[in-house]
């Protein structure tokens, strides 16, 4: 006997299933420009409230307010709304190209294209991000050349990974990407040690991490936090969080944490939370946490809140899990319209203009894909060497592979 | 040349390669001030300072998870996980990372990486700190797997896994770190000290992983072994009087098979022993190799002597042990056939 009633398990659910009406009214939205700027050798437990808070720079008129505007010109600015334009012109032509089979598999960025867009322009040259999928904005916007691209995604015969990896699943050391796992949270504490490898070497490049909120459940994240934190190492710890993990919504991986930012706080890692549809929000808040790794002031974690428009991938069906309409009352907007709606309320723009960059951005990615498809699509045209397979396992092929690759008839 | 135990070979490779190379870090679980729970990287902190020797939080992944970062960075890092039994939190990181991040970059990107682990048992140490894991790491294409049974040879291969483009695992015996342990427990332990193995150059030299060594010649039938298992094996080979050739494969991947294939198809036996668990383990691939390459010459079936398909016992630690007395019935059951 005892005293006690007898236990029960919560299950987390999200506010709304399919058929239901879109509710955000949960998502508490800080009005923009009203979140303080600190200096960025501020101690992470003076800080605590930025990581309950949204960093916001664009209001609801297009104008660029509070203490973290003012960093980007016209220029500046209409090169970031060009940058996610092409992601999201390239994003829809793959998935045509999906579709017509010349590829397996694809993951689009579809209303994130915010986040990696604005971040790579507080990178500087040397230094590495360990990306997830969904970061493709990070090549786009250091202009690795759209063939490239979709040589891999195609598998095609100058595919630069070899016909080895699934599409999307870039590496280039030069434009600072890591190659891509496909394996989730295993990047982020990879991030961390080669920070800490730049700090041995004092050098002056910083990495990148990043991981989804659903990912942050991984032990590698906690890992790659407590070796930040312990080496304060020079790395900024990305979370992307877009709300769904393929279908599992964020408060699963969330937990009674409140905010994904406010898991750095229990480490002594300055946590910030920025709107991560609002392109100058994401390029203040990123470059204030490159200046304090480059400062050896340690990492910063950053959690982007934004929202996965499309599908986690093509072989993904959100209308099973949540509204059809969810993304429209997605509350932070689209991140493409609002920089070009704050451009044109600037007078750097207009809806002409845009039209005809649109035209333009089109034109570019489709000649890009041509010259692509010259060289194959994954069923038609070249194709990497069943050679491939073989090769590159090691620097050195083992005796026992060469007796396999001759058995295979290469 | 200086008589060293196999933990002074291990420290001895460590100092050399950091000595030779500023690229080198050393770290992992009590490895920094203290010098390691087995005091193989004693000194070595003191020495070239703490950026490049240092205390680790107790995370396997994260200890094998930055290494891995270090190394696409360009260092080479040689981190101690301080039992192998301690391994599996990293396995993700040693089998999906560490191993294809060549393969699936084209290149771009290398991993470097070197794991040192102590490995078997024969300490009392229980199921969770007498664990033979190779066979998990064999079992995964892109990392090389060593195993020394002498401190000359530990000294020689830790450099040249140091040294290698290509992720490690170095299995270090601990039951062999004092001495040359026949498996004879009850006996006192010969220390390395009275052994030729023991004498090991100062300096830096090489042993290239992929080479077995024939520790005992003779024509009657192949003992295959590694690590502790040599020791037991020629004890075993010794006692019962049989003419066998003892190989020491040193390394498991790569596999030195010409070596083994040369020696079976003249003695016409075979005999494999290891301390792992039977069941999948690595004598399965080598009898599987014997008989794919030597079946025409096999006087009897390929016999292994192995650790029982049960945890690692504690108390019972000594009939779990493949010692002498197993292998010797062993050695019968194949020259009887």
């Amino acid at each position: 006997m005892t005293e006690f009633p007898q236990l029960s398990l919560h299950v987390p659910e999200p506010a709304v299933r399919p058929g239901g009406l879109p509710d955000f009214s949960n998502v508490n939205i800080a009005k923009a420009g009203s979140v303080p700027r600190p200096e960025v050798d501020a101690a992470s437990e003076d800080i605590r409230d930025l990581a309950y808070s949204i960093i916001r720079v664009l209001n609801r008129d297009g104008d660029a307010v509070g203490p973290w505007a003012g960093l980007l010109s016209d220029e500046e600015l209409l090169t970031g709304l060009k940058h996610m334009m092409k992601l999201r012109a390239f994003d829809a032509r793959m998935l045509m190209a999906q579709r017509q089979g010349k590829t397996s598999f694809y993951m689009q960025h579809l209303g994130e294209e915010a986040v990696s867009c604005a971040f790579r322009k507080a990178l500087r040259k040397g230094d590495m991000n360990f990306p997830t999928y969904r970061q493709a904005g990070l090549l786009i916007a250091d202009d690795y050349p759209m063939v490239e691209m979709m040589n891999q995604i195609f598998s095609n015969e100058k595919d630069p990974l070899r016909g080895r990896q699934l599409p999307i699943m870039y590496s280039s050391k030069e434009h600072g990407f890591f190659t891509i796992s496909g394996n989730l949270a295993t990047q982020y504490v990879q991030a961390v040690g080669w920070a800490m490898a730049s700090a041995i070497k004092n050098d002056t490049k910083i990495a990148a991490a990043w991981i989804g909120d659903g990912s942050t459940a991984e032990s590698d994240f906690h890992s790659a936090l407590v070796f930040a934190s312990t080496y304060k190492a020079p790395v900024v710890l990305n979370i992307v969080n877009n709300q769904w993990a393929i279908s599992t919504f964020q408060g699963i991986a969330r937990g009674g944490s409140g905010t994904f930012a406010a898991r750095g706080l229990g480490f002594g890692i300055p946590a910030l939370r920025v709107d991560g549809n609002d392109y100058l929000a994401v390029y203040a808040v990123s470059l204030w946490a490159a200046e304090r790794a480059r400062r050896n002031l340690g990492p910063t974690l950053i959690e982007y809140v934004t929202y996965r428009v499309g599908a986690h991938s093509t072989s993904d069906d959100p209308s099973a899990y949540r509204p059809k309409t969810e993304s429209e009352a997605w509350p932070l907007g689209d991140p493409v319209l609002r920089l070009k709606k704050h451009l044109i309320v600037r007078g750097a723009w207009s809806e002409e203009r845009h039209v005809q960059a649109e035209a333009e951005i089109l034109d570019e990615v489709i000649q890009a894909q041509k010259q692509a498809e010259v060289h194959g699509t994954l069923h038609a045209g070249g194709k990497p060497s069943v050679r491939d397979i073989f090769e590159g396992v090691y620097a050195e092929m083992p005796a026992h592979i060469r007796r396999q690759r001759q058995k295979a008839g290469y | 040349m200086a008589r060293m135990t196999m933990i002074e070979a291990v420290r001895s490779a460590m100092d050399v390669s950091m000595e030779r190379d500023d690229d080198v870090v050393v770290f992992g679980e009590d490895v920094g001030y203290f010098g390691g729970v087995f005091r193989c990287t004693q000194g070595l902190q003191a020495k070239y300072g703490k950026t490049r020797c240092f205390d680790a939080p107790i995370s396997e992944s994260g200890i094998v998870g930055t290494a891995i970062g270090m190394a696409a960075y360009g260092l080479k890092p040689c981190v101690e996980i301080q039992f192998a039994d301690y391994m599996y939190p990293a396995y993700d990181q040693i089998t999906q990372e560490a191993a294809r991040i060549r393969y699936r970059s084209n290149g771009d990107f290398t991993c470097p990486i070197v794991l040192r682990m102590p490995t078997g048992g024969g300490i009392f140490g229980g199921q969770t700190h007498s664990q033979s894991p190779e066979a998990l790491f064999t079992h995964v294409c892109g990392l090389k797997v060593v195993v020394p049974s002498n401190p000359y040879d530990a000294k020689g291969l830790l450099i040249a896994s140091i040294e290698d483009p290509d992720p490690v695992m170095f299995l270090e015996p601990k039951r062999l770190y004092n001495g040359p342990f026949d498996g004879h427990h009850d006996r006192p332990v010969t220390p390395w000290s009275k052994h030729e193995l023991g004498e090991v150059p100062e300096g830096h030299y090489s042993i290239p992983i992929g080479k077995a060594e024939i520790r005992r010649p003779g024509s009657a039938v192949t003992v295959i072994a590694y690590g502790t298992m040599v020791h037991v094996a020629l004890a075993a080979v010794e006692e019962m009087g049989v003419d066998a050739e003892v190989i020491d494969l040193r390394s498991l991947l790569p596999l030195d098979l010409d070596t083994i294939v040369q020696s079976v198809t003249k003695t016409d036996r075979c005999v494999v022993v290891h301390e792992a668990t039977l069941t999948s383990g690595y004598g399965a691939e080598l009898a599987a190799l014997v008989q794919e390459h030597c079946f025409y010459h096999l006087e009897a079936p390929v016999v292994r002597v192995t650790g029982w398909d049960t945890p690692y016992p504690h108390a019972q630690e000594w009939d779990y042990f493949p010692g002498p007395g197993r292998v010797g019935r062993a050695l019968a059951e194949v020259m009887e056939a």
